[in-house]
């Protein structure tokens, strides 16, 4: 079994590869888009193959599948899912030009990784203190550092997550503010398409619901159990089943602002009860990160789907 | 060759061709997938010394794998913006080309 396991990495390796010069050389936008989806699954089997199934989970909800979703829904909003490439394509020597600077990085980076420094340098101990002390009772390495040893990124992350959401907000036209994104399809969304939404919805959202509560002890957590109910609620959008709601929604906003809020005020708390900044008293730690998980994820569901729909549109009735 | 180094190289290759098809389609969300597919290069790059720097008993450094979980949703929020600025810009224009010679025309509207 283990004599295969190599051949098996040169072939996902390879199909990898395969799948992203597709996803580049192909001439229609539709089929680049679907190629990048399946290389994001791929990719997920790279990441579960280097001891990763946390990132492998990550890629394949958010790199591949929200990706996909924002990617396709922006070809059907520019009506140009055929071929929108009106533009002069480049020439032959400016091509041959672009090949070598890319040859030249991608060498660079690969022989930078075959001479990395030996023996590797390691934050595993610090990570694992951090699992053992503030984090106690977390069996998920990963989530010990996601939120207690380096806790303020993650906060920063969520931060980042809001101020994209007001980032897409504020492109739209002006008289939109406030109102409602447009709809993620066309008005009569296809019969298997509500099916699929009526079924996989209930489903994805007892999934999501348990990857976000078994993430602390298993590969899982508040990213990963997020993204998936950002799924399932855009899938129920994308069948029309829901519509998009208005962006000056007050609980729209709250669920926003949530996940951030809690972890700042937690943090804050810290300071006083802890002794220092984003410090937990270790008695509590588990069920303190959970709590500020729980939050996070309301924010993360309610923000993906967000960015994906867009700017608040002008045309309502479409 | 171990896993982990296949895969670094995996994640160069996918450097090289993303970068290529950033300079060289014309059209922005290809540009824009293109770019995408360099910044899961790079993550792979990190994958690789995350599992090089495995120690603690661990099989891997947990420290770069939750960086590359926290990159990858800023990856897609990052998107979400450029997907939102070029539907914006085919909104106000009808055109969704970075050309410069197309927006000097006469007729190309108000651009500059």
């Amino acid at each position: 079994m283990s004599s295969l396991l190599p051949f098996l990495d040169i072939f996902l390796a390879s199909l990898v590869i395969g799948v992203a010069v597709f996803t580049i050389t192909a001439r229609d936008l539709f089929a680049s888009v679907v190629g990048y989806v399946a290389y994001g699954l791929l990719l997920a089997f790279v990441w579960i193959r280097l001891y990763a199934p946390d990132v492998a989970l990550t890629e394949a909800a958010v790199g591949s599948g929200v990706t996909g979703v924002l990617l396709i829904t922006a070809g059907k909003r520019l009506g140009a899912l055929k071929n929108a490439a009106p533009d002069a394509q480049p020439g032959f020597v400016f091509k041959i030009l672009a090949g070598l600077l890319a040859a030249l990085v991608a060498g660079a980076l690969g022989v930078v990784i075959l001479t990395l420094p030996d023996p590797p340098p390691s934050l595993a101990p610090e990570a694992a203190a951090a699992a053992d002390g503030a984090g106690a009772g977390l069996g998920n390495p990963i989530t010990a550092v996601l939120m207690s040893y380096r806790s303020f990124d993650t906060m920063l992350e969520k931060i980042v997550l809001i101020l994209a959401v007001i980032g897409v907000w504020s492109v739209g036209a002006e008289k939109a503010w406030g109102g409602a994104p447009a709809p993620l399809r066309q008005p009569k969304p296809y019969a298997p398409m509500v099916f699929l939404a009526q079924m996989l919805a209930p489903i994805g959202v007892l999934i999501g619901i348990h990857i976000f509560w078994t993430g602390a002890n298993a590969p899982g957590g508040a990213f990963q159990g997020g993204a998936l109910l950002a799924a399932m609620w855009m899938i129920t959008m994308m069948a029309r089943l829901a519509a998009p709601p208005r962006i000056d929604a007050q609980w729209l906003r709250m669920a926003l602002v949530a996940g951030p809020a809690v972890f700042l005020i937690t943090g804050l708390a810290g300071e006083v009860v802890a002794g220092s900044f984003f410090a937990y008293p270790p008695s509590l730690a588990k069920p303190i990160i959970l709590l500020i998980e729980a939050f996070m994820v309301l924010s993360i569901a309610a923000a993906l789907p967000m960015l994906v729909a867009g700017p608040p549109s002008e045309r309502q009735d479409q | 060759m171990t896993p982990s180094v296949l895969a670094g190289l995996t994640g160069a290759a996918l450097v090289g061709f993303g970068l290529y098809g950033l300079i060289l389609h014309p059209h922005p969300l290809r540009k824009l997938l293109a770019f995408n597919l360099i910044g899961s290069g790079v993550f792979l790059v990190f994958g690789i010394v995350a599992r090089r720097g495995a120690a603690a008993g661990f099989r891997f450094d947990p420290v770069p794998q939750a960086m590359v979980i926290t990159g990858i949703v800023v990856a897609f929020a990052a998107s979400a913006i450029a997907v939102a600025l070029i539907l914006r810009l085919y909104v106000e224009s009808g055109n969704v080309t970075l050309n410069p010679e197309v927006w000097t025309k006469p007729n190309g509207g108000d651009a500059t």
